[in-house]
């Protein structure tokens, strides 16, 4: 199984039945192949669809049914159709159970940087910096290293996304609560130690003596 | 009744350096034919407010590879090149705004608001510059009202009244940017007689669009 997927299959854990949940795009959105359809789960794209299903058939597309990346999506029985004004009404006014982003890097104090690299990538905040403030929960899902360099980090040296403490951070190693005495270490990823986890990450690790592997979807 | 203009008509009367709001989500719900007859006559120094800027080849992207752009207010810019380089190289000015924070200040422009107070961006390089205003004992930045010299509007039908409708997710801005544009010029797939919109389907009211585009021939 590779990174990716793993990352994908332990978030999926997270969705309750019922939730109205945001997957950022890329890595994230493939938390959805792993979220049984009989959850009663609402997928939201926030350019404008409640409800979002999958891919659809080869040469059915509708050019006015696209997620927030512009690829083709389907939408689930009981969708809804909004504009951007109630679609971040839903996002920033507490209505959104869940949102499940990418990052670049995240602190001890459990702050998220994914928006910007000065002088090199502006591609701009998008929804995230109102997905980060104003969904119920926050959690980051991300490869844990980027070619070899910790992205878990002591404090951001990017600019941050939003002053809000994330709620759970997912990689491919290892699943870490952020809370008010630092990130605390709570699933090793399948196969992995604790010492590899702590080699991997640049910022303090609380961690107690017995650290379970993580279940998989 | 409304007059049917053609795309050259509506070019005409967008002179250089005037402010464009341009609906669309990664070019699903943009005015295309509009944008095709603004770069058609080359025009010069515009104002771009609009969610994206979609990507080369499509929507607002064509207007940014044509030159037309001087300035964007805009959430996102990742999927088109262009736009960064040509805002690195100096060409563009590019204002970065969260996405709730954009819908919500042309919604602000639109329905006579001075301004809205949102979370989003506290802590954050978004809250440079501004006023922080506390109330009931959170803390807000103030987001001031965006307003623009026109609206170009996608739709999915209009009818003779300039009532229009939209389909799924090419929604996005356009309802919002219906109310904020001094001059509110809709491009619709169809257009229709009187009626064959019902008018709880109404979402932009005809009170509001001034023109609407001459069909697709």
């Amino acid at each position: 199984m590779d990174a990716k997927e793993i990352i994908a299959r332990r978030v999926a854990i997270e969705i309750k039945a019922g939730m109205l949940v945001n997957l950022g795009i890329g890595l994230p959105s493939m938390v959805a192949n792993f979220v049984p359809a009989d959850r009663g789960v609402f997928f939201q794209a926030e350019n404008g669809v409640i409800g979002l299903g999958a891919r659809p058939p080869e040469g059915m597309q509708d050019p006015h049914l696209t997620d927030a990346g512009g690829g083709f999506v389907t939408a689930v029985p009981g969708a809804a159709s909004i504009d951007s004004a109630m679609s971040f009404g839903l996002i920033r006014g507490g209505h959104l159970d869940m949102t499940v982003l990418g990052g670049l890097q995240v602190d001890e104090l459990g702050h998220l940087a994914n928006w910007k690299v000065p002088g090199k990538m502006v591609p701009g905040m998008g929804g995230a910096m109102d997905l980060v403030t104003g969904a119920a929960q926050v959690i980051v899902a991300m490869q844990h290293t980027a070619r070899g360099e910790a992205k878990i980090v002591p404090r951001c040296t990017l600019p941050l996304t939003a002053q809000r403490r994330v709620n759970l951070i997912v990689t491919d190693l290892a699943l870490i609560v952020p809370t008010d005495d630092g990130l605390v270490l709570r699933e090793r990823a399948p196969g992995v130690t604790v010492d590899e986890i702590r080699a991997a990450t640049g910022a303090t690790l609380i961690v107690s003596h017995d650290i379970p592997e993580m279940q998989l979807a | 009744m409304k007059t049917a203009l053609k795309p050259a008509a509506v070019a005409a009367m967008v002179p250089d350096g005037a402010s464009l709001m341009i609906g669309g989500f990664m070019g699903v719900g943009t005015p295309e034919r509009i944008i095709d007859a603004l770069v058609a006559r080359r025009a010069e120094g515009l104002t771009i407010i609009a969610n994206d800027t979609a990507m080369p080849g499509r929507g607002i992207g064509k207007l940014v590879s044509a030159g037309c752009v001087a300035r964007v207010i805009t959430s996102h810019i990742g999927l088109n090149p262009e736009t960064q380089a040509k805002m690195i190289a100096g060409e563009i000015e590019v204002e970065l705004v969260p996405q709730g924070t954009l819908v919500e200040r042309i919604r602000a422009g639109g329905v006579g608001l001075g301004g809205i107070l949102t979370p989003t961006g506290l802590g954050t390089e978004v809250e440079e510059g501004k006023h922080v205003i506390e109330v009931q004992g959170c803390r807000y930045l103030l987001e001031t009202p965006l307003k623009a010299d026109f609206a170009l509007i996608s739709a999915y039908q209009a009818d003779y009244a300039g009532n229009l409708c939209y389909m799924l997710t090419a929604h996005n801005f356009n309802p919002v940017m219906a109310l904020a544009g001094a001059i509110v010029i809709a491009e619709a797939e169809s257009i229709v007689p009187v009626g064959v919109i019902p008018p709880d389907a109404v979402k932009t009211p005809g009170v509001l669009v001034d023109h609407i585009l001459e069909r697709a021939m």
